[in-house]
């Protein structure tokens, strides 16, 4: 034993077990998310129980258990319940009651010593509204102009084919609000820029006047058409809606309107849990968020993301690689670029937020400030460039991700072989010759690592761009059907950014709390991906070009 | 030839112009800062003197001075009842008033109210008051000029107001006024001081408006009284009387003031020669004969009661104050004394801006235009001066950003960081120290759960882990580097914070509980048959640790409620905060401890690794051939060869942990607070960036700090990671040499 403590072999173990719990907080991390994330999906069961009030009475509770934790019951006493027993500790539900326009609370901790026996009937329906959340309750009725038209076991079948309707309408009417309304909204503008434009030009006469007027009344009477059509639209949808009993044992009526989908959560099969599991996690990636972003899907948020991320590298790239490529091939060997190599290194490790404070001083308010000046006085004081938007975002990020790129393609430069630019210069090729056709493509999946982890680290930078153009809801997409189609101006909607807002914004975390999850896995994996593929090309570049260093 | 001989040089001139851009664009970054930053360490600028004679009949007094927003009017209110309005800078007559005295009456007494309210108040020889207001209306006109209409207007009407039924006449007289009620103090020639408070009652059909009074007399009062102000809200009344003393009352109620205190304000043998009240109504500034300048104001004490108290000197003039001028909005003020000399001072950075020589003989008055860019000074030879003022950052001092300050209204100095307020009259409270602070704190308990773990993990994966785990392990470490910060502060902040607080005595017994079981698990490995562990050759401690390291955690809670039950009266945190007085906040120190911890771990692992891993192997294998067992190997030659390559691991991991933003900006309750404690949040520079910097003002003090708080990042970062990278290309020299 002695001999063991003195030999350091415990020493070696303790390493050994931090590393473990190294180990085990990445992969608990990573489960920890995919778990959360990844059971958001699906269909969850509505369970039925009773509940002891404080007062001694007893109430109905309906709804989906998300959590449940032990607490000290001394904390519960405090809140007033009266807890049976002299236990410490019990467990208490959370429990998402829905109904939030009814009950006015939609979440709610509940000690189990209080709760009843827990049954999941069949019947109960659940229905996910485009506001207040979601519906649970017993499917009574479903009517039609408030007249009763199936009741009982016919309900469900004739509430589906209804939901149908109502949401192919819901459709219809989004599309004309967005695309239509957007178009004449856009026209408006356009004429109302011009109008502006041409009288700060002094060139604003009455035949101009005119013709910008003419124009407007038609857009005017457009829109006019469409309101109606619209009305017209808002009457049909408005006309079915269903009546359940909630849990106090009132029936409530839900217009059809406001459902987004109703389903018998308890009563599914397997495959039909899979098929409505595949169907949300298609609307997540492919939806507009709705009720402050706690609902729907988190499709402009991936746009704007994806967007960023390219305008970045398009960007990045270049600038990037003209400087690795002038630091190791022309710049001499000197001090002065040794400086240079340690300064450029150390900007990657310069606090993200300090580029945001100068993308938004530098880029937005000096630069865009100008812009503006010069090329957009008609929009004045309205800003056009500055303000945040995906152009300064994107051009912030791709100061931060410079060194990434330049270390990156100063690595694969020194590590082609001296040996083939001799050859290539002894053929006769000048430098740029050599360094154009020879070194540069032998350098490309250096430099492709460098992009990828630019991408990578931009995708999940945030703090930057809270302050340079990250908005928790953009109306609209930076590129659309409208002239210059893309907008750069535009803010734009941001994963990691949504992850924060909705997170800690949102007035109801909460029920948002699956969603920032699933946000988070997305993320995740597209990080780990994206840094895998970084990984691996190097690993394949180093492999490579070891074959060669012999020559 | 000559033309690829051309390419080649376009090339390389095509090379170097955008290599050495980008080099000068990544260096802007740091300029740029600076340049922000600067202006709010530039000393005040008063230039641009003008100099002419005071519009007006010679022969008048000057009352006092005033100008009105757009710094272009200025006008001067003299002793026989005429206002001249002149051009600000240039002194051309710009129309003048005259107040209407009744017939044989003149004017005995003149006061002031708070200067962005415009109302003086005219004493009269037969115990009465005419109360009147500047106006400054502002038209345009065909070309889409500015132009500023001066007036005069009588809020209370024109007939003088009776305030001395005895019709004595009035000596001092102080106002202050509101929309709809106005507050003055007068004292008569037979040295009655009393207090008058006059209501306005607006008929809302009629428009025609009904005055109130009430008012009282004042006892108490020893001495010849020298001087009287309302403060702005009407409520308290100082009297400066006795040469040296000021007398507080509080005159919320005007039919019965009540005498709060007497306070010696200047020393013995000095006597006080001027009073203002600060904008906003808190502070008093006392200037005396002999030039010092003292700032006092209400402290409340323990027992709610309120106490005139001094706050700071400022730094005296050469001769006895003569006059004193408050800013409109902000916190600052002006003083000119009998030898010709103005100084510009800033009460809450106590400093002072600017002391320039004016005109000849003693500051007879002195005015600091509404947005404090210019300065109107009347010397006794009857001649103007303004000059032109660019202040826009007094409140930055370095004792107002790293020390104690003394606010108004705190009981006490302190160090806060509150930006900005709902009200006007707001004093901006720029402390830097406890978000240094609390970035410091961050830092710290980010480094105390990422040092060991990462260091010790980094030793085993370089030195004793087998090459096959090692292609796995290092790169699952490595890859929590890239994973965005935002989700561990949100993991931090809503699964982790919950979870501590719910579980803290579990999470605490964590920390000793982890080698414990550790060395548990190496000690049971031994003791189990050689047959079973000589299956498993050296070097993959880590992953049989696994198993001993789950389950450790999982006791560690389950037995943490027990803990918490038998000792803690069942609930950790309310013991904390209802037994120690330890406040407990749910997102703590201790969550943003272990999630930055977490985040800054793969960054000094991966350093650290490499470091070790690269010394050369003849020195271990060389000292392993003397006989010196792995550890002792490790400790006396491998540890010592990288320990420059770990420092610089340290500290790059620190640079990171400084400039996070994200986990603390969602795992902490962003309050900022001096303390170190645990169980309590922060704000660290770089969060208050992120949550500040949107809604701030362009240019403002305010702004540029928050780029001072950048600039502070930067530098810090920047001089942390090259001290490590220089170190580190050191190391990789002697690594080659040996």
């Amino acid at each position: 034993m002695k001999d063991w403590i003195k030999s350091g072999a415990p020493w070696i173990w303790m390493t050994a077990g931090a590393l473990a719990l190294s180990l085990v907080m990445v992969f608990g991390v990573l489960w920890l998310t995919a778990a959360r994330g990844l059971t958001h999906f699906w269909p969850a069961q509505v369970a039925e129980t009773t509940f002891i009030e404080k007062n001694g009475s007893k109430i109905r509770l309906i709804g989906e258990i998300r959590e449940r934790e032990e607490v000290a019951v001394r904390r519960l006493v405090e809140a007033g319940f009266n807890i049976p027993g002299d236990d410490k500790f019990t467990t208490r539900y959370l429990i998402k009651l829905g109904n939030r326009d009814i009950h006015g609370f939609d979440f709610k901790w509940y000690p189990a010593p209080l709760l009843g026996e827990i049954t999941y009937p069949g019947d109960l329906l659940t229905v996910e509204r485009r506001e207040w959340g979601n519906f649970y309750g017993h499917l009574q009725a479903v009517k039609e102009d408030g007249k009763v038209v199936a009741r009982g076991a016919a309900a469900m079948p004739e509430l589906e084919k209804r939901v149908e309707r109502a949401r192919a309408l819901f459709d219809e009417i989004y599309r004309t609000e967005k695309h239509d309304i957007g178009r004449i909204n856009h026209r408006l503008e356009q004429l109302r820029l011009q109008e502006r434009k041409l009288q700060l030009q002094g060139k604003l006469t009455e035949a101009e006047k005119q013709s910008i007027e003419r124009q407007r009344e038609a857009a005017n009477a457009e829109f006019g058409q469409i309101q109606e059509r619209l009305e017209q639209l808002r009457r049909e949808i408005g006309r079915d809606s269903l009546s359940a009993e909630v849990m106090d044992g009132r029936v409530v009526d839900v217009p059809l309107a406001k459902v987004a989908d109703t389903y018998h959560a308890n009563a599914m099969g397997m495959a039909g849990k899979i098929g409505f599991y595949a169907r949300k996690l298609y609307a997540f990636i492919s939806e507009d968020p709705r009720e402050a972003n706690t609902e729907g899907g988190i499709f402009p948020a991936i746009f704007g993301t994806v967007m960023m991320v390219i305008l970045m590298s398009i960007m990045v790239m270049p600038l990037g690689v003209i400087a690795a490529v002038y630091m190791r091939e022309y710049a001499g060997k000197g001090l002065m670029i040794r400086i240079i190599r340690i300064a450029v290194n150390n900007l990657a490790g310069v606090p993200s937020i300090v580029y945001g404070v100068f993308g938004l001083g530098f880029f937005i308010y000096f630069l865009g400030g100008n812009i503006d000046a010069l090329f957009f006085p008609e929009a004045l004081p309205a800003p056009t460039f500055g303000s945040p938007g995906i152009l300064w975002a994107s051009l912030t990020l791709a100061i931060l991700t410079l060194p990434v790129v330049i270390v990156a393609t100063e690595e694969g430069l020194s590590r082609v072989p001296l040996s083939l630019r001799e050859g290539s210069l002894a053929l006769g090729a000048t430098k740029a010759e050599t360094l154009w056709r020879t070194v540069l493509p032998m350098t490309a999946p250096a430099i492709m690592t460098g992009l990828i982890l630019a991408v990578a680290r931009a995708a999940g930078e945030t703090a930057p761009l809270m302050l340079v153009g990250v908005v928790k809801l953009a109306p609209n997409l930076p590129l659309d059907g409208y002239f210059p189609y893309f907008h750069l101006e535009r803010q734009f909607m941001h994963l990691g950014f949504h992850i924060y807002d909705v997170g800690f914004q949102s007035p109801n975390v909460e029920a948002a709390r699956p969603l920032v999850y699933a946000t988070a896995l997305l993320l995740v994996i597209v990080i780990v991906v994206l840094n895998l593929a970084a990984v691996s090309l190097r690993n394949r570049l180093r492999e490579n070009l070891r074959g060669l260093e012999g020559i | 030839m000559q033309r690829r001989l051309l390419t080649d040089s376009l090339f390389k001139y095509l090379m170097t112009f955008g290599g050495i851009s980008v080099i000068i664009a990544i260096s802007l970054i740091f300029f740029y800062l600076v340049s922000v930053a600067y202006p709010l360490f530039k000393p005040a600028n008063v230039e641009g003197w003008q100099v002419y004679a005071a519009p007006g009949a010679p022969g008048e007094r000057t009352l006092h001075l005033s100008s009105e927003e757009q710094r272009e009017i200025g006008a001067r209110f003299t002793d026989n009842g005429s206002v001249y309005f002149f051009g600000f800078l240039d002194g051309k007559p710009r129309g003048e008033a005259k107040i209407k005295l009744p017939q044989g009456v003149s004017i005995t007494a003149f006061a002031a109210g708070d200067p962005h309210q415009y109302v003086v108040a005219y004493g009269l020889s037969d115990g009465r008051v005419i109360v009147a207001k500047q106006n400054f209306a502002m038209n345009f006109d065909e070309q889409g000029k500015r132009v500023i209409t001066p007036q005069i207007v009588y809020p209370l009407g024109e007939e003088p107001l009776v305030i001395d039924t005895s019709k004595s006449p009035l000596r001092k007289l102080a106002i202050q006024s509101a929309e709809d009620e106005i507050t003055l103090a007068a004292l008569t020639a037979g040295g009655r001081l009393q207090v008058a408070g006059i209501t306005i009652n607006k008929n809302m059909i009629t428009g025609e408006a009904e005055l109130e009074r009430t008012g009282s007399m004042l006892d108490g009062v020893e001495g010849e009284v020298q001087d009287m102000t309302i403060e702005v809200k009407q409520r308290e009344l100082y009297v400066v009387h006795a040469d040296r003393f000021v007398s507080h009352f509080d005159i919320s109620d005007k039919t019965g003031p009540r005498f709060v205190q007497k306070k010696q304000v200047v020393a013995d043998g000095e006597n006080v020669s001027a009073l203002t009240i600060l904008s906003g109504g808190f502070s008093l500034i006392v200037g005396s004969d002999k030039g010092n300048l003292g700032q006092w104001f209400l402290v409340r004490d323990g027992n709610n009661a309120y106490h005139l108290t001094h706050i700071r000197d400022f730094k005296a003039m050469p001769g006895s104050i003569t006059t004193l001028a408050p800013e409109y909005f902000r916190k600052g003020f002006l003083a000119g004394d009998d030898l010709g000399n103005i100084g510009l001072y800033y009460a809450t950075s106590q400093k002072l801006l600017a002391r320039e020589p004016v005109g000849k003989g003693a500051v007879v008055a002195a005015e600091i235009s509404p947005r404090a860019n210019g300065l109107l000074v009347q010397d006794a030879a009857g001649r103007l001066s303004a000059a032109r003022v660019e202040n826009e950052f007094p409140e930055v001092s370095f004792s107002s950003l790293w020390q104690k300050v003394w606010y108004e209204s705190y009981p006490e100095p302190d160090y806060v960081w509150q930006s900005a307020a709902a009200t006007n009259d707001f004093e901006p409270k720029f402390s830097l120290a406890p978000l240094t602070l609390g970035t410091l704190k961050a830092a710290f308990y980010a480094m105390l759960i990422a040092t060991p773990l990462a260091l010790l993990g980094a030793i085993f994966t370089a030195y004793f882990m087998t090459p096959r785990m090692r292609r796995v392990a290092k790169p699952s470490i490595e890859i929590m580097e890239a994973l965005p910060t935002v989700i561990l502060g949100f993991l931090a902040g809503l699964w982790l914070a919950p979870l501590v607080e719910n579980n803290l005595a579990g999470t605490l017994l964590l920390f000793p509980l982890m080698p414990v079981a550790v060395l548990l698990g190496a000690l049971c490995w031994r003791l189990l048959p050689e047959s079973l562990t000589g299956r498993i050759p050296h070097g993959w401690e880590a992953a049989l640790l696994v198993p001993v390291i789950m389950p450790g955690i999982w006791l560690s809670f389950q037995i943490g409620h027990p803990v918490e039950a038998y000792f803690f009266g069942g609930d950790m945190p309310h013991w904390l905060s209802n037994e120690m007085g330890i406040t407990f906040e749910q997102r703590n120190s201790l969550v943003v401890g272990i999630a930055m911890g977490f985040a800054v771990t793969p960054t000094i692992f991966s350093i650290a690794e490499d470091a070790i891993f690269s010394v050369p192997r003849h020195l271990t294998t060389g000292s392993l051939a003397l006989g010196a067992t792995p550890w002792q190997t490790l400790k006396n030659v491998v540890l010592l060869t990288a320990s420059p390559g770990i420092f610089s691991a340290v500290m790059i991991g620190m640079g990171r942990a400084v400039g996070e933003t994200m986990i603390v900006l969602m795992a902490t309750g962003n309050t900022a607070v001096m303390d170190f404690s645990l169980f309590t949040g922060f704000r660290t520079l770089s969060a208050n960036i992120g949550v500040e910097m949107p809604e701030a003002a362009v240019g403002t003090t305010h702004f540029r700090l928050l780029f001072v708080a950048a600039l502070v990042l930067f530098v810090f970062t920047f001089f942390v990671n090259t001290l490590a990278e220089v170190v580190r290309q050191r190391l990789r020299e002697k690594y080659s040499s040996i």
